[in-house]
Protein backbone atom coordinates (compact mmCIF):
# COMPACT_ATOMS: atom_id res chain seq x y z
CA UNK A 1 0.00 0.00 0.00
CA UNK A 2 2.78 2.36 1.14
CA UNK A 3 5.04 1.77 -1.98
CA UNK A 4 1.47 2.10 -4.36
CA UNK A 5 1.47 5.79 -2.59
CA UNK A 6 4.99 6.54 -2.71
CA UNK A 7 5.15 5.62 -6.54
CA UNK A 8 1.74 7.52 -6.87
CA UNK A 9 3.87 10.71 -5.48
CA UNK A 10 6.78 10.33 -7.11
CA UNK A 11 5.46 10.71 -10.74
CA UNK A 12 3.59 13.58 -9.85
CA UNK A 13 6.56 14.74 -8.34
CA UNK A 14 8.26 14.51 -11.29
CA UNK A 15 5.53 15.93 -13.82
CA UNK A 16 5.49 18.94 -11.65
CA UNK A 17 9.22 19.32 -11.62
CA UNK A 18 9.61 19.08 -15.35
CA UNK A 19 6.29 21.74 -15.98
CA UNK A 20 8.76 24.02 -13.37
CA UNK A 21 11.60 23.64 -14.87
CA UNK A 22 10.52 23.47 -18.48
CA UNK A 23 8.56 26.34 -17.51
CA UNK A 24 5.49 28.21 -19.29
CA UNK A 25 3.19 25.60 -19.72
CA UNK A 26 1.30 27.12 -16.56
CA UNK A 27 1.76 30.65 -17.52
CA UNK A 28 0.57 29.88 -21.13
CA UNK A 29 -2.72 28.06 -20.14
CA UNK A 30 -3.01 31.28 -17.97
CA UNK A 31 -2.34 33.83 -21.11
CA UNK A 32 -4.42 31.65 -23.12
CA UNK A 33 -7.64 31.48 -21.05
CA UNK A 34 -7.05 35.62 -19.75
CA UNK A 35 -6.27 36.49 -23.49
CA UNK A 36 -9.71 34.40 -24.73
CA UNK A 37 -11.97 35.89 -22.12
CA UNK A 38 -10.72 39.25 -22.52
CA UNK A 39 -11.58 39.51 -27.21
CA UNK A 40 -15.16 38.93 -25.67
CA UNK A 41 -15.74 42.38 -24.55
CA UNK A 42 -14.06 43.77 -27.66
CA UNK A 43 -16.18 41.00 -29.93
CA UNK A 44 -19.64 41.46 -28.24
CA UNK A 45 -19.52 45.31 -27.13
CA UNK A 46 -18.61 46.57 -23.48
CA UNK A 47 -22.25 46.98 -22.37
CA UNK A 48 -22.52 45.24 -18.59
CA UNK A 49 -26.00 43.96 -19.24
CA UNK A 50 -24.90 41.36 -22.35
CA UNK A 51 -21.52 40.72 -20.68
CA UNK A 52 -23.11 39.65 -17.06
CA UNK A 53 -25.92 37.48 -18.99
CA UNK A 54 -22.81 35.44 -21.03
CA UNK A 55 -20.38 35.56 -18.45
CA UNK A 56 -20.64 32.02 -16.88
CA UNK A 57 -20.32 30.58 -20.49
CA UNK A 58 -17.67 32.59 -21.20
CA UNK A 59 -15.24 31.93 -18.62
CA UNK A 60 -16.27 27.86 -18.61
CA UNK A 61 -15.71 27.49 -22.38
CA UNK A 62 -12.28 29.51 -22.45
CA UNK A 63 -11.33 26.99 -19.28
CA UNK A 64 -12.56 24.31 -21.25
CA UNK A 65 -10.72 25.69 -24.14
CA UNK A 66 -7.60 25.91 -22.45
CA UNK A 67 -7.30 22.79 -20.44
CA UNK A 68 -7.89 21.50 -23.94
CA UNK A 69 -4.90 22.96 -25.05
CA UNK A 70 -2.59 21.36 -22.70
CA UNK A 71 -4.15 17.94 -23.03
CA UNK A 72 -1.85 16.47 -25.68
CA UNK A 73 1.44 17.35 -23.72
CA UNK A 74 0.38 14.73 -20.88
CA UNK A 75 1.42 11.55 -22.73
CA UNK A 76 2.88 12.89 -25.73
CA UNK A 77 6.23 13.78 -24.18
CA UNK A 78 7.02 11.21 -22.38
CA UNK A 79 5.76 8.79 -24.74
CA UNK A 80 8.49 10.18 -27.52
CA UNK A 81 12.06 10.32 -25.33
CA UNK A 82 10.60 6.43 -24.09
CA UNK A 83 9.77 7.38 -20.57
CA UNK A 84 6.41 6.32 -20.79
CA UNK A 85 7.42 2.84 -21.60
CA UNK A 86 9.98 2.34 -18.73
CA UNK A 87 7.76 3.64 -16.23
CA UNK A 88 5.33 1.21 -17.41
CA UNK A 89 8.23 -1.26 -17.37
CA UNK A 90 9.40 -0.22 -13.77
CA UNK A 91 6.42 -2.22 -11.83
CA UNK A 92 4.11 0.39 -11.32
CA UNK A 93 0.77 0.17 -12.68
CA UNK A 94 -0.55 1.74 -15.52
CA UNK A 95 -3.29 2.78 -13.62
CA UNK A 96 -1.50 4.44 -11.27
CA UNK A 97 0.85 6.02 -13.49
CA UNK A 98 -2.31 7.50 -15.48
CA UNK A 99 -3.94 8.59 -12.13
CA UNK A 100 -0.48 10.40 -11.01
CA UNK A 101 -0.43 12.23 -14.78
CA UNK A 102 -4.13 13.15 -14.06
CA UNK A 103 -3.04 14.74 -11.15
CA UNK A 104 0.01 16.74 -12.24
CA UNK A 105 -1.91 17.74 -15.20
CA UNK A 106 -4.59 19.07 -12.78
CA UNK A 107 -1.98 20.80 -10.24
CA UNK A 108 -0.55 22.64 -13.63
CA UNK A 109 -3.12 22.94 -15.60
CA UNK A 110 -6.78 23.00 -13.30
CA UNK A 111 -5.95 24.33 -10.48
CA UNK A 112 -4.80 27.33 -11.79
CA UNK A 113 -7.67 28.24 -14.13
CA UNK A 114 -9.67 27.50 -10.77
CA UNK A 115 -7.78 30.24 -9.09
CA UNK A 116 -7.81 32.76 -12.30
CA UNK A 117 -11.27 32.49 -12.73
CA UNK A 118 -12.83 34.83 -10.01
CA UNK A 119 -10.48 37.77 -11.96
CA UNK A 120 -11.95 36.75 -15.42
CA UNK A 121 -15.70 36.81 -14.41
CA UNK A 122 -14.81 40.32 -12.56
CA UNK A 123 -13.99 41.44 -16.11
CA UNK A 124 -17.17 40.01 -17.36
CA UNK A 125 -19.28 41.59 -14.91
CA UNK A 126 -20.50 38.79 -13.40
CA UNK A 127 -22.94 39.23 -10.70
CA UNK A 128 -21.31 38.28 -6.99
CA UNK A 129 -24.02 35.52 -6.81
CA UNK A 130 -22.17 34.00 -9.12
CA UNK A 131 -18.70 33.56 -7.80
CA UNK A 132 -19.20 30.81 -4.76
CA UNK A 133 -21.28 28.56 -7.90
CA UNK A 134 -18.35 29.37 -9.97
CA UNK A 135 -15.66 28.35 -7.80
CA UNK A 136 -17.16 25.14 -6.72
CA UNK A 137 -18.10 24.33 -10.39
CA UNK A 138 -14.93 24.73 -11.40
CA UNK A 139 -13.54 22.71 -8.66
CA UNK A 140 -15.63 20.12 -9.41
CA UNK A 141 -15.69 20.74 -12.83
CA UNK A 142 -11.51 20.86 -13.84
CA UNK A 143 -10.23 17.28 -12.09
CA UNK A 144 -13.29 16.18 -14.65
CA UNK A 145 -11.67 17.84 -17.81
CA UNK A 146 -8.44 16.48 -16.84
CA UNK A 147 -9.73 12.83 -16.44
CA UNK A 148 -11.78 12.81 -19.21
CA UNK A 149 -9.04 14.52 -21.67
CA UNK A 150 -6.62 11.96 -20.28
CA UNK A 151 -8.50 9.63 -22.35
CA UNK A 152 -8.63 11.43 -25.43
CA UNK A 153 -4.98 12.09 -24.89
CA UNK A 154 -3.95 8.20 -23.92
CA UNK A 155 -5.74 7.19 -27.57
CA UNK A 156 -4.05 10.13 -29.00
CA UNK A 157 -0.38 9.45 -27.55
CA UNK A 158 1.14 7.35 -31.21
CA UNK A 159 -0.51 9.33 -33.80
CA UNK A 160 1.06 12.42 -35.57
CA UNK A 161 -0.64 15.73 -34.83
CA UNK A 162 -3.05 14.06 -32.97
CA UNK A 163 -3.86 17.24 -31.21
CA UNK A 164 -7.20 18.38 -33.43
CA UNK A 165 -8.01 14.52 -33.47
CA UNK A 166 -7.84 14.64 -29.89
CA UNK A 167 -10.07 18.23 -29.27
CA UNK A 168 -12.84 16.11 -31.61
CA UNK A 169 -12.74 13.16 -29.21
CA UNK A 170 -12.74 14.82 -26.23
CA UNK A 171 -15.03 18.31 -26.80
CA UNK A 172 -18.69 15.69 -26.98
CA UNK A 173 -17.79 13.98 -23.69
CA UNK A 174 -16.52 17.51 -22.45
CA UNK A 175 -20.46 19.19 -23.14
CA UNK A 176 -22.21 17.18 -20.12
CA UNK A 177 -19.57 19.04 -17.69
CA UNK A 178 -20.19 22.27 -19.49
CA UNK A 179 -23.77 22.47 -18.88
CA UNK A 180 -23.89 21.27 -15.65
CA UNK A 181 -21.28 23.69 -14.70
CA UNK A 182 -22.55 26.78 -16.50
CA UNK A 183 -26.06 26.03 -15.38
CA UNK A 184 -24.55 26.12 -11.80
CA UNK A 185 -23.22 29.29 -12.59
CA UNK A 186 -26.24 31.08 -14.53
CA UNK A 187 -28.90 29.49 -11.23
CA UNK A 188 -26.70 31.03 -8.78
CA UNK A 189 -26.37 34.60 -10.56
CA UNK A 190 -30.33 34.23 -10.63
CA UNK A 191 -31.03 33.45 -7.21
CA UNK A 192 -32.19 29.87 -7.80
CA UNK A 193 -31.03 26.76 -6.47
CA UNK A 194 -28.10 25.19 -7.65
CA UNK A 195 -27.45 21.98 -5.41
CA UNK A 196 -29.15 19.79 -8.29
CA UNK A 197 -26.04 21.20 -10.50
CA UNK A 198 -23.50 20.68 -8.56
CA UNK A 199 -24.58 17.15 -7.21
CA UNK A 200 -24.76 15.88 -10.95
CA UNK A 201 -21.16 17.24 -11.67
CA UNK A 202 -20.13 15.56 -8.34
CA UNK A 203 -21.71 12.65 -9.32
CA UNK A 204 -19.74 12.74 -12.84
CA UNK A 205 -16.83 13.30 -10.83
CA UNK A 206 -17.16 10.12 -9.07
CA UNK A 207 -18.07 8.02 -11.88
CA UNK A 208 -14.46 9.58 -13.63
CA UNK A 209 -12.27 9.21 -10.77
CA UNK A 210 -12.30 5.17 -11.09
CA UNK A 211 -12.58 5.01 -14.82
CA UNK A 212 -10.81 7.35 -16.82
CA UNK A 213 -7.59 6.33 -15.51
CA UNK A 214 -8.27 2.57 -16.29
CA UNK A 215 -9.31 3.76 -19.70
CA UNK A 216 -6.79 5.83 -20.26
CA UNK A 217 -4.60 2.71 -19.42
CA UNK A 218 -6.11 0.52 -21.29
CA UNK A 219 -5.47 3.04 -24.43
CA UNK A 220 -1.91 3.27 -23.13
CA UNK A 221 -1.08 -0.26 -23.43
CA UNK A 222 -1.50 -0.50 -27.23
CA UNK A 223 1.05 1.71 -28.20
CA UNK A 224 3.14 0.35 -25.76
CA UNK A 225 2.78 -3.01 -26.77
CA UNK B 1 -26.05 -21.19 -27.47
CA UNK B 2 -24.87 -20.23 -31.43
CA UNK B 3 -21.16 -20.46 -31.46
CA UNK B 4 -20.57 -17.24 -32.90
CA UNK B 5 -16.64 -18.84 -33.81
CA UNK B 6 -17.91 -20.43 -36.79
CA UNK B 7 -18.49 -17.25 -37.90
CA UNK B 8 -14.55 -16.23 -37.36
CA UNK B 9 -13.83 -17.24 -40.69
CA UNK B 10 -13.65 -14.43 -43.09
CA UNK B 11 -13.86 -16.69 -46.02
CA UNK B 12 -17.49 -18.26 -44.32
CA UNK B 13 -18.51 -14.79 -43.40
CA UNK B 14 -17.76 -13.82 -47.60
CA UNK B 15 -19.96 -17.13 -48.66
CA UNK B 16 -23.04 -16.71 -46.19
CA UNK B 17 -23.36 -12.92 -46.72
CA UNK B 18 -23.35 -13.29 -50.44
CA UNK B 19 -26.01 -15.80 -50.25
CA UNK B 20 -27.94 -13.63 -47.53
CA UNK B 21 -27.13 -10.35 -49.52
CA UNK B 22 -29.84 -10.77 -52.19
CA UNK B 23 -32.77 -11.55 -49.50
CA UNK B 24 -31.76 -8.89 -47.17
CA UNK B 25 -32.08 -6.64 -50.36
CA UNK B 26 -35.70 -7.64 -51.40
CA UNK B 27 -36.64 -7.58 -48.07
CA UNK B 28 -35.49 -4.23 -47.39
CA UNK B 29 -37.07 -3.00 -50.58
CA UNK B 30 -40.42 -4.02 -50.33
CA UNK B 31 -40.71 -3.75 -46.27
CA UNK B 32 -39.91 0.28 -47.35
CA UNK B 33 -42.72 0.62 -50.09
CA UNK B 34 -45.23 -0.76 -47.79
CA UNK B 35 -44.02 1.26 -45.52
CA UNK B 36 -44.44 4.38 -47.26
CA UNK B 37 -47.70 3.31 -48.28
CA UNK B 38 -48.81 2.78 -44.95
CA UNK B 39 -47.29 6.54 -44.05
CA UNK B 40 -48.79 8.45 -46.67
CA UNK B 41 -52.28 6.62 -47.73
CA UNK B 42 -53.40 5.12 -44.28
CA UNK B 43 -52.09 6.64 -41.23
CA UNK B 44 -54.37 9.20 -40.40
CA UNK B 45 -53.11 13.36 -40.31
CA UNK B 46 -53.10 13.93 -36.80
CA UNK B 47 -55.36 16.11 -35.75
CA UNK B 48 -52.97 19.22 -34.65
CA UNK B 49 -50.18 19.33 -37.25
CA UNK B 50 -51.79 18.14 -40.19
CA UNK B 51 -49.92 16.58 -42.67
CA UNK B 52 -47.07 17.57 -41.55
CA UNK B 53 -46.99 14.61 -38.96
CA UNK B 54 -45.90 12.52 -41.57
CA UNK B 55 -42.40 13.47 -41.98
CA UNK B 56 -42.36 11.37 -38.19
CA UNK B 57 -42.32 8.37 -40.62
CA UNK B 58 -38.75 9.41 -41.48
CA UNK B 59 -37.74 10.92 -38.28
CA UNK B 60 -38.38 8.45 -35.98
CA UNK B 61 -36.91 5.44 -37.62
CA UNK B 62 -33.38 7.74 -38.04
CA UNK B 63 -33.38 8.63 -34.47
CA UNK B 64 -33.94 4.74 -33.73
CA UNK B 65 -31.62 3.57 -36.28
CA UNK B 66 -29.15 5.94 -35.26
CA UNK B 67 -29.41 4.80 -31.37
CA UNK B 68 -29.28 1.08 -32.34
CA UNK B 69 -26.49 1.64 -34.82
CA UNK B 70 -23.91 2.73 -31.71
CA UNK B 71 -25.29 0.40 -29.59
CA UNK B 72 -24.33 -2.20 -32.23
CA UNK B 73 -20.95 -0.86 -32.70
CA UNK B 74 -20.38 -0.85 -28.64
CA UNK B 75 -21.55 -4.54 -28.35
CA UNK B 76 -19.52 -5.57 -31.07
CA UNK B 77 -16.40 -3.64 -29.96
CA UNK B 78 -16.93 -5.54 -26.42
CA UNK B 79 -16.88 -8.48 -28.87
CA UNK B 80 -13.60 -7.77 -30.56
CA UNK B 81 -11.93 -6.31 -27.60
CA UNK B 82 -12.93 -9.79 -25.34
CA UNK B 83 -12.87 -12.61 -27.36
CA UNK B 84 -10.76 -11.48 -30.28
CA UNK B 85 -13.60 -11.75 -33.03
CA UNK B 86 -11.88 -10.55 -36.21
CA UNK B 87 -14.92 -9.28 -37.67
CA UNK B 88 -16.67 -7.59 -34.83
CA UNK B 89 -14.24 -4.67 -35.08
CA UNK B 90 -14.72 -4.67 -38.71
CA UNK B 91 -18.08 -4.44 -37.98
CA UNK B 92 -18.10 -1.96 -35.71
CA UNK B 93 -15.95 0.20 -38.31
CA UNK B 94 -18.35 -0.55 -41.44
CA UNK B 95 -21.43 0.32 -39.19
CA UNK B 96 -20.03 3.84 -37.93
CA UNK B 97 -20.65 5.83 -40.99
CA UNK B 98 -23.84 4.61 -41.63
CA UNK B 99 -24.96 5.31 -38.05
CA UNK B 100 -23.59 8.78 -38.68
CA UNK B 101 -25.78 9.21 -41.97
CA UNK B 102 -28.50 8.28 -39.68
CA UNK B 103 -27.71 10.77 -36.75
CA UNK B 104 -27.82 13.51 -39.50
CA UNK B 105 -30.78 12.50 -41.32
CA UNK B 106 -32.62 12.43 -37.61
CA UNK B 107 -31.38 15.74 -37.17
CA UNK B 108 -32.25 17.27 -40.44
CA UNK B 109 -35.51 15.96 -40.37
CA UNK B 110 -35.66 16.66 -37.11
CA UNK B 111 -35.24 20.16 -37.87
CA UNK B 112 -37.30 20.39 -40.99
CA UNK B 113 -40.55 18.97 -38.74
CA UNK B 114 -39.49 21.82 -35.90
CA UNK B 115 -39.94 24.75 -38.14
CA UNK B 116 -43.62 24.25 -39.18
CA UNK B 117 -43.98 22.76 -35.43
CA UNK B 118 -42.26 24.72 -33.02
CA UNK B 119 -41.87 27.60 -35.18
CA UNK B 120 -37.71 26.89 -34.70
CA UNK B 121 -35.11 25.28 -36.92
CA UNK B 122 -33.26 24.45 -34.06
CA UNK B 123 -33.53 24.38 -29.97
CA UNK B 124 -30.86 23.09 -27.38
CA UNK B 125 -32.84 21.02 -25.50
CA UNK B 126 -31.46 17.83 -23.88
CA UNK B 127 -32.44 15.63 -26.84
CA UNK B 128 -31.34 17.55 -29.68
CA UNK B 129 -28.36 18.59 -28.08
CA UNK B 130 -27.31 15.08 -26.72
CA UNK B 131 -28.46 13.15 -30.53
CA UNK B 132 -26.07 16.12 -31.43
CA UNK B 133 -22.90 14.92 -29.23
CA UNK B 134 -23.94 11.36 -30.60
CA UNK B 135 -23.39 12.33 -34.07
CA UNK B 136 -19.99 14.19 -33.06
CA UNK B 137 -19.14 10.76 -31.29
CA UNK B 138 -19.71 9.13 -34.83
CA UNK B 139 -17.17 11.80 -36.21
CA UNK B 140 -14.96 11.41 -33.62
CA UNK B 141 -14.92 6.95 -34.27
CA UNK B 142 -14.41 7.49 -38.02
CA UNK B 143 -11.52 9.84 -37.55
CA UNK B 144 -9.90 7.95 -35.07
CA UNK B 145 -10.46 4.78 -37.18
CA UNK B 146 -8.21 6.80 -40.27
CA UNK B 147 -5.72 8.13 -37.73
CA UNK B 148 -3.68 4.93 -36.59
CA UNK B 149 -2.25 2.93 -39.17
CA UNK B 150 -1.93 -0.22 -37.64
CA UNK B 151 -5.09 -1.34 -38.15
CA UNK B 152 -5.26 -3.92 -35.11
CA UNK B 153 -4.71 -0.69 -32.49
CA UNK B 154 -6.81 1.00 -34.42
CA UNK B 155 -9.73 -1.28 -33.74
CA UNK B 156 -8.86 -1.57 -30.00
CA UNK B 157 -8.42 2.43 -29.48
CA UNK B 158 -11.86 2.97 -31.28
CA UNK B 159 -13.32 0.08 -29.22
CA UNK B 160 -12.21 2.09 -25.82
CA UNK B 161 -13.72 5.37 -27.53
CA UNK B 162 -17.50 3.33 -28.52
CA UNK B 163 -17.56 2.41 -24.73
CA UNK B 164 -16.82 5.75 -23.02
CA UNK B 165 -19.08 6.91 -25.01
CA UNK B 166 -21.37 4.68 -24.91
CA UNK B 167 -23.05 6.39 -21.88
CA UNK B 168 -24.92 9.04 -24.01
CA UNK B 169 -26.92 6.43 -25.77
CA UNK B 170 -29.39 6.08 -22.38
CA UNK B 171 -28.84 10.31 -21.77
CA UNK B 172 -30.39 10.32 -25.31
CA UNK B 173 -33.18 7.52 -24.67
CA UNK B 174 -34.15 9.20 -21.31
CA UNK B 175 -33.77 12.93 -22.00
CA UNK B 176 -37.31 13.56 -22.49
CA UNK B 177 -38.07 12.63 -19.19
CA UNK B 178 -34.99 13.87 -17.15
CA UNK B 179 -35.37 17.50 -18.40
CA UNK B 180 -38.12 19.54 -19.69
CA UNK B 181 -37.71 19.39 -23.02
CA UNK B 182 -39.55 20.66 -26.40
CA UNK B 183 -39.40 17.47 -27.88
CA UNK B 184 -42.22 15.03 -27.22
CA UNK B 185 -41.59 12.46 -24.59
CA UNK B 186 -41.65 8.28 -25.61
CA UNK B 187 -44.92 7.64 -27.36
CA UNK B 188 -44.06 3.90 -28.27
CA UNK B 189 -41.27 2.46 -25.50
CA UNK B 190 -43.21 3.10 -22.49
CA UNK B 191 -44.26 1.53 -19.36
CA UNK B 192 -47.88 2.23 -19.95
CA UNK B 193 -47.75 0.72 -23.54
CA UNK B 194 -47.72 2.81 -26.79
CA UNK B 195 -50.39 6.05 -26.42
CA UNK B 196 -50.00 6.18 -30.18
CA UNK B 197 -52.76 5.49 -33.30
CA UNK B 198 -52.92 1.80 -34.17
CA UNK B 199 -52.24 3.09 -37.74
CA UNK B 200 -49.50 5.52 -37.32
CA UNK B 201 -48.04 2.51 -35.38
CA UNK B 202 -48.35 -0.16 -37.95
CA UNK B 203 -46.69 2.28 -40.39
CA UNK B 204 -43.97 3.26 -38.06
CA UNK B 205 -43.48 0.30 -37.05
CA UNK B 206 -42.85 -0.88 -40.40
CA UNK B 207 -40.81 1.88 -41.37
CA UNK B 208 -38.40 1.01 -38.33
CA UNK B 209 -38.33 -2.91 -39.78
CA UNK B 210 -37.20 -1.66 -43.26
CA UNK B 211 -34.68 1.31 -41.82
CA UNK B 212 -33.26 -2.38 -40.06
CA UNK B 213 -33.21 -4.35 -42.89
CA UNK B 214 -31.55 -1.55 -44.77
CA UNK B 215 -28.95 -1.48 -42.27
CA UNK B 216 -28.24 -4.90 -42.33
CA UNK B 217 -27.85 -5.30 -45.79
CA UNK B 218 -25.81 -1.85 -46.12
CA UNK B 219 -23.70 -3.56 -43.21
CA UNK B 220 -23.05 -6.68 -44.87
CA UNK B 221 -21.94 -4.50 -48.27
CA UNK B 222 -19.43 -2.56 -46.11
CA UNK B 223 -18.23 -5.76 -44.03
CA UNK B 224 -17.57 -7.66 -47.43
CA UNK B 225 -15.88 -4.60 -48.84
CA UNK B 226 -13.66 -3.98 -45.42
CA UNK B 227 -12.81 -7.42 -45.63
CA UNK B 228 -11.63 -7.20 -49.28
CA UNK B 229 -9.75 -4.15 -48.61
CA UNK B 230 -7.57 -6.20 -45.94
CA UNK B 231 -7.30 -9.04 -49.07
CA UNK B 232 -6.03 -5.99 -51.06
CA UNK B 233 -3.73 -4.09 -48.35
CA UNK B 234 -2.18 -7.58 -47.73
CA UNK B 235 -1.02 -7.93 -51.13
CA UNK B 236 -0.16 -4.78 -51.46
CA UNK B 237 2.38 -5.38 -48.60
CA UNK B 238 3.51 -8.38 -49.91
CA UNK B 239 4.11 -6.93 -53.33
CA UNK B 240 6.29 -4.46 -51.68
CA UNK B 241 8.48 -6.67 -49.55
CA UNK B 242 8.97 -8.00 -52.83
CA UNK B 243 7.21 -11.30 -51.56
Amino acid sequence: MMSWLNTFIAIIARDLRLAIRQGGSTLLVIAFFVITVTLFPFGVGPETGVLERISAGVVWVAALLAALLSLDRMYQADYEDGSLEQLALSGAGLGTITMAKITAHWLTTGLPLLITAPILAVLMQMQADGFPALLLSMALGTPILSLIGSIGAALTVGVRRGGVLLSLLVLPLYIPVLIFAVGAVDAAAQGLPVESHLMLLGAILLVALPLCPWASAAALRLFLD
Amino acid sequence: MVNFHKFANPARFMRLSGLLLPWFSIATIVTLAVGLYLSFFVAPADYQQGETVRIMFVHVPSSWMAMACYTFMAVASAVGFIWKHPLADMAAKAAAPVGACFTFAALATGSLWGKPMWGTWWVWDARLTSVLVLFFLYLGYMALWEAIDDKTKAAKAAAILVLVGSVNVPIIKFSVDWWNTLHQPASVVRMDGPSIHPDMLWALLTMIIAFTLFFGTILLIRIRREVNMRKIDALRRQIAWGG
